[in-house]
């Protein structure tokens, strides 16, 4: 079922154009990834989802609502956290929580929800003394605590240390694992790959590609590379030969080839019948960002 | 809202310094400037009144209104807007009109105990009489109040940051202050600065304010500037406020 519809989204500012054309459909239950590099266009998309922004034209739905029309009903079935800090310095952590829990008519508990994103002890903390991921977390909490069907998180990782980085993704996926829909806006590739289910490349306002995350990195070619010392000299014809092998390149002592599917056991199947044993192996498999590069010709950061 | 209310006054109490200019100041320059012995006796320039009757606790209670008005509510505001409060509030079924009209009740009640304070420490230490015309007084602090908190909010409509809020409200502050007599009462001013006295909302605000404690009427000129004021502020703050 299609709980988010976006068509033909557009939306100006008086000296750009945000977003050209954005269209995409999210199904209930997943992880739905907005994926770009900065100033694609994508927190604009997910302001007009929100209803913080109207677009200049096209048309959006969440859970069947016009976010503009019907707003007030909007507010209950989608939940929001947005870029950068947005509470006052000195609220604690259990006082932002039950102010938010009154915002809604059917909250949940937030004492429970506190414990779920782990600050219970930091219960009586002010905000302006929680550490870049407990900010993201209580963030998450505030935008769980109305239980919405949808959540928009907006670059909920950026600033954190990978540690708190891959706290705040088990948060996610346990947040999806208990029926919300989530909407991941995100520039970093590597959030994108581990949390999304589907996710959509936006650049310049347009939409690139939309897809799981192994289907977007197989549309754009897939590529492996494999780097290795062999033990003797290879003729790199042996190698090219090989139907999973696209180039060959050396480099010194090093090899460096390129291609697709079971690269590696081919090549080194292929090396150890002329008794060469590839030292020093590397596998490198493609990832979004190369399929973002070979989509758009440019770079995710 | 009565959520809202409670977090707001809480948060409010967590910056008690605030209070040491709204409350701790103004009656604390009441009780001292008072009893300098001069201050008690008749000054033919105020017509035979002691700066202590009407003049000293009128300017007290109107340095703590102009400082909630014009330093403490655009700061705050300008400040949760800086910061995305306002707009994160507006995600939820809440609008954050609720977060400034907490703003408008808290400080309106802290210039509330202040004034009380001015009076009722005044009549205990400084033996200034209670204001003789207190249905005038309290619609006076009513209308005055809402005039001048009208005027905050275009500051806190204009400034980019909550550091600007604070710069161009004290700008605004301290000439108002003046010319609403602060240092030279109304009566001794020269004819031009009283002119621009009476227009300035501040003024009327002080001299209505006198009059009522003097057991008169306000005069109907400066009753119709704060109400102006009222107005024209208060449509352009609700015109240029934004939230995000």
């Amino acid at each position: 079922m299609k709980v988010i519809e976006v068509r033909n989204l557009r939306k100006s500012y008086p000296h750009h154009v945000a977003v050209e054309d954005v269209s995409f459909e999210v199904a209930e239950g997943e992880i739905f990834g907005i994926l770009g590099p900065n100033g694609a266009g994508k927190t604009t998309t997910v302001e007009c989802v929100a209803g913080l922004r109207v677009p200049d034209s096209g048309t959006v739905r969440v859970a069947g609502l016009d976010p503009h029309d019907d707003r007030d009903e909007l507010r209950r079935v989608l939940g929001v956290q947005l870029q950068s800090a947005a509470l006052p310095e000195k609220i604690k952590v259990w006082e932002a929580l039950d102010l938010y829990a009154s915002f809604y008519p059917h909250p949940a508990d937030w004492e429970e929800l506190m414990r779920r994103v782990g600050l219970h002890e930091k219960r009586d903390t002010a905000f302006a003394k929680l550490s870049g991921g407990q900010r993201q977390r209580l963030s998450v909490a505030l935008a769980l605590v109305g239980r919405p069907r949808v959540a928009v998180l907006d670059e909920l990782t950026t600033g954190l240390d990978p540690q708190a980085r891959r706290d705040t993704w088990e948060l996610v996926e346990q947040v999806r694992d208990s029926g919300v829909t989530i909407v991941l806006v995100t520039h970093f590739m590597e959030e994108a790959e581990r949390l999304c289910d589907r996710l959509t490349l936006i650049d310049r306002g347009r939409v690139v590609a939309t897809g799981t995350p192994a289907a977007l990195v197989a549309q754009a070619g897939g590529e492996q590379r494999l780097r290795f010392r062999p033990s003797a000299p290879v003729d790199h014809a042996l190698l090219l030969a090989l139907p999973e092998v696209r180039s060959v390149t050396g480099s010194g002592e090093h090899l460096e080839v390129t291609g697709v599917g079971d690269l590696a056991p081919a090549v080194t199947l292929a090396l150890a019948e002329h008794r060469i044993v590839p030292t020093d192996l590397r596998v490198e498999q493609a990832t979004l960002d190369d399929a973002f590069l070979a989509l758009t010709g440019r770079t995710l950061s | 809202m009565r959520k809202v209310l409670a977090v707001e006054t809480k948060l409010y109490l967590r910056e008690w310094p605030v209070m040491l200019y709204t409350i701790v100041l103004p009656v604390g320059l009441l009780l001292v400037l008072g009893s300098i012995p001069d201050m008690g006796k008749p000054d033919p320039a105020l017509g035979g009144q002691r700066v202590t009757d009407t003049q000293l606790p009128a300017m007290m209670t109107l340095l703590a209104m102009l400082t909630l008005a014009f330093t403490v509510l655009p700061t705050v505001l300008t400040t949760y807007r800086e910061r995305g409060v306002l707009r994160r509030m507006s995600t939820t079924p809440v609008h954050p009109g609720r977060m400034l009209v907490g703003q408008l009740v808290i400080n309106v009640a802290v210039g509330a105990v202040s004034t009380v304070l001015v009076v009722v420490l005044g009549r205990l230490v400084l033996g200034t009489a209670m204001p003789r015309q207190p249905v005038g007084f309290v619609l006076v602090f009513l209308l005055g109040t809402a005039a001048l908190m009208a005027m905050g909010l275009v500051i806190a409509s204009l400034a980019p940051s909550g550091k600007a809020a604070s710069g161009i409200g004290s700008v605004v502050m301290f000439p108002l202050m003046f010319v609403a007599g602060m240092w030279i009462p109304r009566e001794i001013m020269p004819q031009a600065l009283r002119v621009f006295s009476d227009y300035s909302v501040a003024g009327p605000f002080a001299q209505a304010m006198r009059a009522t404690w003097a057991g008169d009427w306000p005069q109907p000129l400066h009753l119709v500037i704060m109400a102006a004021g009222l107005l024209v502020f208060g449509w352009l703050a609700v015109r240029l406020f934004r939230w995000e």
